[in-house]
């Protein structure tokens, strides 16, 4: 079956700058892309461009398996919902709902009957006769939804859609458009600057950045094996530990050697015999540092750290030290017995960690 | 602190506050007196010439300015609109009043359609030059009427609509396009973008959007327009009087004549009473209108 999205080679430029640079992707039915990436990486224009609202500058665009480069947004067979919701302020939520409808001409019954089972989906029916100004933002957001829902589109185009809600309510809101993906096994692509958003929903990744795809794979892909450095600082909260390390081949492995300043250096064991040059940078996460024999790995090598700030965070500690001249942070179980100031034994699991070049910032393993 | 400071600091606090409310309304009264005083000064040309309308010409002639009628008549009402004299004409204010009716009222409806129109396609479909033509429209409320006066009686001449009361209202819309665009594009440049995305994702086009979901926003800048338009054209003189003939003439010539071509004893009351007629739609539309006009200026500037 042919992709139900399929990008190739799109480029875009307003005047003489550069957007969106050589993109490539592809998605099949009920996939769950997600855009994602810092503020003016393009993201949002590459989704203005699917739905047909910004022209491309070069390159081919088809949904559904038709050829849509040149093809009118109402045309494209999508529906879209705003970071804003865009809803109509002088219309009722009924009215808001059945515009698209209306306009394409849709008998009264029909709307209806679509309105009656939009609203009873996302319980939204004792809103109806509303205006958008009498509604909360969580109200908002779903009749933005509803009108999308409505459609029945072959794509679903969502930007930056819980943005302006509040934390809490985020949440609620990003577990029921994960629902309504899973019920209806729509195709949807959705762009966010956040990356918890991004893994919580995605079955595909796209992270991007000055207008350049810096990689596209599964969340647990992005995640485990970040393509960069910049994807692997980007995904993750707290970040990916990012420690400049040398390098060399020893008897058990590769020697994996971390300066510190006032002490020794940290010398870890890759069992793995790895090719790397000698100047690296070790990514590490920060679960994949624990204290020795929390977390069971079976790589994992063992070191005296010194513990400059403990930060509880409820589930569980987080513990900052210094290592290659970088602040590295290891995240620890709620009861650890780490001070700050203190010596403490912690063991790093080198069977999961990044080798990135200093220079290129491309992975190296 | 200790007790010996305690009973001092209370006193004080207390005295400074009773000041206070003295001054403040020292201060509110003193406020209320100077905007009544401005209001009188305001009113009073108003109401000399209510005043004046209503007393007979001996009464004028005898009486104080100021003063009020010590009988009241209508007469000169009825001179002004039915009877007064504009040159050798003597029908009074009233087919020159249908006249600027006839121009006042298309060119006002036209123009704030057309600037509407234009408002939304500077503001909402950005297009290469967008801002160059609006600059350009811009600049066309600056032109002073006297520079258009000569191009216009030519073009006026070319298009056979010269002396005409749809020539009037044509020179009143071009005119009044550059005013009537830049209201409406400052209107809808604060509308967020995603509303024209969304419509267009829902399959309208241009005028779909324009008549469904920006027109009827707008009805605070509609009114600031159409007050904004009719002031000016119902009180415009120089195109009524440049652009007219015999039969066309706008209420404000009307009033010219009447006040500047009587022979003899000059009928004040008569010129007061044509002076108010002339003025009254433009006042009546600020009563009816006024509140929506001030909701309209500030619109956009505080978020709703």
């Amino acid at each position: 079956m042919a992709p139900i999205l399929d990008i190739q080679n799109l480029y875009k430029n307003y005047g003489s700058v550069e957007i969106l640079k050589d993109i490539n992707v592809a998605i099949e039915q009920g996939d769950f892309l997600v855009l994602v990436g810092p503020s003016g990486c393009g993201k949002s224009t590459l989704l203005n461009c699917i739905a047909g609202l910004e022209p491309i500058t070069s390159g081919a665009l088809s949904i559904g398996g038709r050829d849509m480069t040149n093809v009118s947004p109402k045309d494209r067979d999508i529906a879209m919902v705003f970071q804003s919701y865009a809803l109509y302020p002088t219309m009722t939520v009924a009215k808001n709902i059945t515009f698209g409808m209306k306009v394409r001409g849709v008998d009264a019954a029909t709307q209806q009957e679509k309105l009656q089972q939009v609203a009873r989906q996302l319980q939204i029916e004792p809103l109806l006769n509303r205006r958008p100004g009498q509604l909360s933002g969580g109200q908002r957001q779903r009749v933005a939804m509803g009108r999308a829902l409505v459609r029945d589109p072959k794509l679903f185009l969502f930007d930056e859609p819980l943005s302006n809600l509040d934390a809490k309510l985020r949440v609620e809101m990003r577990t029921e458009i994960k629902e309504l993906h899973q019920r209806l096994g729509a195709s949807m692509v959705y762009v966010t600057h956040d990356q918890i958003e991004a893994m919580t929903l995605a079955t595909k990744i796209v992270v991007m950045k000055g207008g350049v795809i810096q990689q596209i794979g599964s969340p647990s892909e992005i995640y485990n094996r970040p393509a960069n450095l910049f994807v692997a600082d980007f995904m993750g909260n707290p970040a990916m530990n990012l420690i400049p390390a040398r390098a060399r081949q020893g008897g058990a492995g590769t020697e994996i050697e971390i300066a510190r300043k006032g002490s020794a250096p940290i010398v870890l064991t890759d069992a793995q015999h790895r090719n790397l040059p000698e100047e690296v940078i070790l990514g590490v996460r920060p679960e994949d540092i624990a204290e020795p024999g929390q977390r069971p790995g079976g790589s994992a090598q063992e070191a005296d750290c010194l513990v400059d700030i403990v930060e509880p965070a409820g589930a569980d500690t987080y513990v900052v030290m210094q290592m290659g001249g970088k602040q590295v942070t290891a995240r620890l179980h709620a009861e650890t017995r780490a001070r700050p100031g203190q010596v403490q034994r912690l063991a790093f699991d080198l069977g999961k960690v990044s080798y990135f070049a200093p220079e290129t910032g491309q992975r190296l393993n | 602190m200790t007790d010996l400071a305690t009973p001092t600091l209370r006193r004080s606090p207390s005295g400074s506050r009773a000041s206070g409310r003295l001054g403040r309304i020292a201060l509110r009264w003193l406020l209320y007196t100077l905007l009544v005083l401005f209001a009188l000064y305001y009113l009073l040309p108003l109401f000399v010439m209510v005043t004046t309308s209503l007393k007979s010409l001996e009464e004028i002639r005898t009486g104080n300015l100021v003063a009020l009628p010590r009988e009241v008549t209508l007469a000169a009402w009825q001179t002004a609109w039915s009877s007064a004299c504009t040159g050798i004409q003597c029908d009074g204010m009233r087919p020159y009043f249908w006249n600027s009716v006839l121009i006042a009222v298309p060119a006002v409806l036209i123009s704030t359609l057309l600037g509407a129109l234009n408002g939304y396609v500077v503001a909402q479909w950005r297009f290469r030059g967008a801002n160059m033509i609006f600059a350009l429209m811009l600049f066309g409320c600056f032109i002073p009427f006297q520079v258009v006066l000569l191009p216009m009686a030519r073009l006026l001449g070319i298009m056979g609509l010269a002396g005409t009361i749809p020539g009037l209202v044509f020179v009143h819309v071009i005119y009044g396009l550059g005013f009537t665009t830049l209201f409406f594009r400052n209107y809808y440049v604060t509308i967020p973008s995603e509303l024209a995305k969304a419509a267009k994702v829902d399959g309208a086009g241009f005028f779909r959007i324009f008549w469904s979901i920006f027109l009827p926003l707008s009805l605070p800048i509609i009114v600031v327009t159409v007050i904004w338009q009719f002031t000016q054209i119902w009180n415009d003189f120089l195109f009524g009087v440049s652009f007219s003939q015999a039969g066309t003439q706008p209420i404000t010539v009307a009033l010219n004549n009447i006040v500047n071509s009587t022979t003899g004893v000059k009928e004040y009351n008569v010129d007061m009473a044509a002076a108010i007629i002339a003025a009254l739609p433009t006042l009546l539309v600020y009563i009816v209108a006024g509140k929506y006009f001030i909701r309209g200026l500030t619109a956009g500037s505080v978020k709703g």
